[in-house]
């Protein structure tokens, strides 16, 4: 049997209902994130974050305010002018979303001198 | 930020005639030398400093852009241009295409905000295919001019 189905199964023998649903469609994971690298999200730690999302096979998005991007691209990722201190929602859907946005939110986090 | 904002319009080059990662940041950055941006005594200097953030990871975005740039001292403002090379250049680029457009930034080291908006702008246009491939089939600075004014008009992308 598939993880999700299990997943599924197990929360059917909770009797969680409205949780069933979202488990029945693909895993969603999401994370509010703020930007602490001094230089914003750049060229190069951009580069850095559509490197590490593409790793991974969930669908990724970047949301800043009412825009919302494919993390994936760097180009994408770039348009968000995210400056430090700028707050992200990072939304992941698919099976390893849950590890990509731990991933990914470490990423942006991370105080990083040697990003600069 | 508009293109105008910090593009030198007198730098604009539509025919870079370089064949390499080195060269064409050489000539681009040249460019700017002979339109009066930087000063001459700066030049190595500005292009090690770009030369040496490629080290670090090519700025070949992908769709045959690349963002070549640097903080540099010399500087009190965001010194910008654009150059079209037909052939395109093999710049290591994150989906390993050639790279055609040139976008090469210089900034003041302490005005991180500025390049960011520069950087927004520019991958702001690019997602628009129209822009990009007008942008690739330009012949003459003029061309690269009037897509530039054009795209701070609003008239492509988002």
């Amino acid at each position: 049997m598939k993880p999700k189905a299990v997943a599924a199964e197990r929360m059917l023998a909770r009797g969680d209902q409205i949780q069933v649903v979202q488990l029945m469609s693909e895993p969603r994971a999401t994370r509010t994130v703020v930007v602490s690298n001094p230089q914003g999200l750049h060229a190069r730690p951009a580069d850095q974050f559509a490197r590490l999302a593409s790793s991974f096979k969930c669908k990724i998005e970047l949301v800043k305010e009412n825009e919302r991007v494919d993390g994936k691209s760097v180009l994408n990722i770039l348009t968000l002018a995210a400056v430090q201190g700028t707050q992200l929602v990072l939304e992941a859907e698919g099976e390893d979303a849950e590890a990509a946005v731990a991933a990914l939110a470490e990423l942006v986090e991370q105080s990083s001198e040697e990003n600069e | 930020m508009k293109f105008a904002d910090f593009v030198s319009v007198k730098a604009v080059n539509a025919n870079l005639e370089a064949e390499d990662k080195e060269e064409v940041i050489r000539e681009i950055t040249s460019s700017l030398l002979k339109a009066g941006e930087i000063e001459e005594s700066q030049y190595e200097s500005i292009v090690s400093a770009i030369l040496k953030r490629e080290e670090l990871g090519s700025t070949g975005i992908g769709r045959g852009v690349a963002v070549p740039h640097t903080k540099h001292p010399s500087v009190d403002r965001l010194v910008g241009t654009v150059g079209v090379s037909p052939e395109g250049v093999d710049f290591n680029s994150l989906d390993g295409e050639k790279v055609q457009l040139f976008f090469l930034l210089i900034s003041p080291p302490d005005r991180p905000g500025d390049h960011l908006r520069a950087l927004e702008n520019i991958s702001r246009q690019l997602r628009d295919d129209t822009f990009c491939r007008f942008l690739k089939q330009s012949k003459t600075a003029e061309d690269i001019q009037q897509l530039l004014e054009e795209a701070d008009n609003n008239q492509f992308g988002s």
